[in-house]
């Protein structure tokens, strides 16, 4: 839809080769490339500035001067230095020195509060702690019943008191049956409030008050616009929250309000949604983000760049023998090498030449598990076995799993979908669109 | 009170039913209109944002006026393309010295913007015996709440309504729909959770034909414009809901978070790509957010807005008017 940053770049150096020697114009055009691109991405104007301060800087120094492409030296250092604004490494929410750990979820209407407090009741369950689940949403139409539902799919109980408006007594007595009934961790959830409603706002400090919370997280659609900024400082200012949940991630959003809050309010993001399962929920990565945020299609150029070894004529090689039908596994097990160091699985699936094209915009719905698992079992394989996958029996499917610490049951599958793969993109080159194939590694 | 009245009839003008209007001329209806939404928009805030505000004060216009007047769009998520366009719009006005000072670009930019995004009111006229209506979007913009105020606001004007719970995914979703039906006074069709969403949506055209319902409001489940298989399924409510009555559905309307920045426009590709819509619905108003992506989305695909969400109770659905929208958001908030 928009033209990646690399595009931009490139036809605002396209003139360079003529001319010799990049000019303060250059520069400037290349700015505005940038700042483009981040505003197509969400970030929030006040924030962009401040960014392109920081890259212009760099991009008037000598390693972009100096360089045979400034065009890609240019999206590396913008990568950088969002990467640096993103923050380092990823942070994990506090535990309170004595049971329960109190977590209060707050947000704007439809950020995805109750379901994110479900999904963090099951990740912390999955942990071994004792989760409940306080439904003080008293303004919005079933939304305890929501938190109910999702809770008793979980076995996790939920403390709600239906025809109580009083948001702030039923998070006290939830807490307390939390105490009660020796849960150690509980989430309360609230109800979406705009941040211009004082009356809302002034309700979410109240409840924020009785339950003296061990981490206030903010919820945060990551397709908000340039209101980002508002929401997260009015939020800081009336409850100080502790950290950032970011919601929808399995959408094309870029997420550039990611960005925002952290410029704005320093706050680190502790988890991204992924999508409406209950399993959903992911720890933040800020490379990652930084990456989403720059777009897709630079990330590849930078995977090429980091590479050093993969030049537009080898590319164009593997995508010729991808489509013609000769991709081995061993084809396979580079490219999810190469793209396992970056990114939304997803997303960047599609970058895979010629598997971008077939997939166009489709759901590709791998995660970071399944790749894991994936790797291992081609790693598993020998050389001749990755080049002739139709060569592998049932012994060697058998010693395949052994090694990988898989099932043979899994080796089939990802040999069945391979070969259904290959089959797909063969059809695609000659022209055809073909069907989809079942997600990998389900 | 003539305010209501005022009100009404700006809706009969929307559905294009016969509701006796209270009398009053075009100008005092359209001022009634605008000082409610003025009032649902300010709150305790301002209605422009501070460089909007900045940009307006009197004085000379600079070549920084233009480059604050394009940072106040993109502020508001205008996105940069329509914010260059009015930017360059206005510009040509000054350079022709139709604008002279800065008090006037408010009311210029006010201008442009009603020109862009409605040259007529917008309709959803209630024809068809049952009119329609099918409401799609992203997770989390509004589409229940709204579902239920416009049921509301169907009933007031005399309309039975029926409403089709073919949200069968979200928990609770039904549970919440059936609140609002009952708040509504309106009929539900509904099914188990989980239940196949075009059957249920086929059931509601179905028993709203045979109840002699006016109007079929269709709720969907949220869904993300990259989800294939759930847009492909989108695909068959939408064809099914053809199969029960014909030309149906007659309104197929996508409901738009104001907070949302430049994702909305690849929402209303999307959604559009699988189902013909006719319309957006920009909801949550009543925020920070002044939901200019609805511009970027009218002048990119043509779309216009319909209805505007001001809030979370049944009265807070508004039909849309660009230019009491262009001055409360755009322009020094005084009324026209």
């Amino acid at each position: 839809m928009f033209d990646t940053l690399s595009d931009k770049l490139q036809s605002v150096f396209s003139g360079l080769r003529g001319r010799g020697k990049l000019t303060d114009a250059d520069i400037d055009q290349a700015m505005r490339a940038i700042r483009l691109s981040l505003l197509e991405a969400d970030v929030s104007l006040p924030v962009v500035k401040q960014l392109t301060g920081a890259i212009g800087e760099r991009a008037r120094g000598a390693e972009v001067m100096t360089s045979l492409t400034p065009d890609q030296q240019v999206v590396k250092i913008v990568n950088e230095e969002l990467a640096k604004l993103m923050g380092g490494a990823s942070v994990i929410m506090p535990v309170a020195p004595r049971p329960p750990t109190v977590i209060l979820m707050a947000g704007l209407q439809g950020s995805g509060k109750t379901t994110c407090s479900a999904k963090l009741a099951r990740y912390y369950q999955q942990q071994g702690r004792a989760p409940m689940l306080v439904a003080c949403d008293v303004h919005r139409p079933a939304a305890a019943e929501q938190l109910s539902v999702l809770g008793g799919q979980l076995g996790i109980p939920v403390h709600r008191e239906d025809g109580v408006a009083d948001a702030v007594g039923i998070a006290e007595r939830g807490i307390a049956a939390a105490k009660a009934a020796v849960r150690d961790l509980v989430i309360v959830d609230t109800a979406g409030r705009t941040v211009i409603d004082e009356a809302m706002m002034a309700e979410l400090v109240g409840v924020r008050d009785a339950v003296h919370p061990t981490a206030v997280v903010l919820v945060l659609d990551s397709m908000t616009g340039q209101t980002a900024v508002e929401v997260a400082q009015a939020f800081e200012d009336a409850v100080q929250f502790d950290g950032v949940i970011l919601t929808k991630l399995d959408g094309d959003a870029r997420g550039g309000a990611a960005l925002s809050v952290r410029a704005v309010t320093g706050r680190p993001i502790y988890f991204v949604g992924t999508g409406e399962k209950i399993d959903a929920l992911e720890p933040f990565h800020p490379d990652r983000m930084a990456s989403r945020i720059l777009g897709m299609g630079d990330v590849l150029s930078l995977i090429e760049r980091a590479q050093q070894t993969v030049d537009v004529d080898q590319a164009k090689d593997l995508e010729k023998k991808i489509l013609g039908g000769g991709m081995t596994l061993e084809d396979f097990l580079d490219q999810l090498r190469q793209i396992r160091k970056m990114g939304p699985i997803g997303q960047l699936l599609g970058m895979v030449p010629g598997f971008k094209n077939a997939m166009k915009g489709r759901d590709l719905q791998v995660d970071d598990r399944q790749l894991d698992r994936l790797e291992a079992i081609i790693s598993s394989m020998t050389p001749s076995e990755r080049r002739r996958p139709d060569t592998i029996n049932g012994s060697r499917r058998q010693r395949i799993a052994r090694g990988s610490g898989t099932s043979v049951q899994e080796v089939n599958q990802l040999l069945a979908q391979f070969k259904q793969m290959r089959k797909m993109m063969k059809r695609f080159g000659k022209g055809g669109m073909p069907p989809m194939p079942p997600a990998l590694g389900t | 009170m003539s305010n209501a009245g005022d009100e009404r009839a700006l809706w009969a003008e929307l559905f294009d039913i016969a509701v006796p209007p209270a009398e009053a001329e075009q100008e005092t209806r359209r001022r009634g209109l605008f000082s409610r939404f003025k009032e649902s928009l300010t709150k305790p805030r301002q209605a422009i944002s501070p460089q909007l505000a900045g940009v307006f004060a009197p004085g000379l216009i600079t070549r920084e006026t233009w480059d604050e007047l394009e940072e106040a769009l993109i502020g508001a998520d205008c996105g940069m393309d329509a914010s260059l366009a009015l930017v360059d719009a206005l510009r040509d006005a000054a350079q022709q010295g139709r604008i002279v000072n800065r008090s006037e670009i408010a009311a210029g930019l006010a201008n442009a913007v009603t020109r862009q995004m409605t040259p007529e009111p917008p309709r959803i006229p209630i024809g068809a015996k049952p009119t329609v209506i099918l409401v799609v979007g992203v997770n989390g913009s509004g589409k229940t709440t709204t579902v239920g105020k416009l049921a509301h606001r169907l009933s007031e004007l005399g309309q039975q309504v029926v409403i089709g719970a073919a949200d069968t995914f979200r928990a609770a979703a039904i549970d919440q729909l059936a609140i609002w039906a009952d708040r509504s006074g309106a009929q539900l069709v509904r099914q188990a959770p989980g239940a196949d969403p075009g059957a249920v949506a086929f059931d509601a055209v179905v028993s709203g034909s045979a109840r002699g319902a006016d109007v079929v409001l269709i709720d969907t489940a949220g869904r993300l414009q990259t989800q294939h298989n759930l847009m492909e399924e989108l695909r068959k409510v939408h064809a099914v809901v053809g199969k029960a009555a014909a030309d149906a559905p007659h309104e197929t309307l996508l409901v738009l978070d104001a907070t949302t920045g430049q994702n909305g426009l690849s929402q209303a590709r999307l959604f559009g790509e699988a189902v013909p819509l006719t319309g957006v619905i920009v909801t949550k108003l009543d925020g920070s957010a002044k939901g200019g992506i609805a511009v970027a989305i009218n002048r990119e695909l043509g779309l216009p807005v319909k209805l505007i969400g001001v809030g979370e109770k049944l009265e807070d659905l508004q039909p849309f008017d660009a230019a009491a929208y262009a001055q409360a958001i755009f322009a020094s908030g005084d009324a026209g």
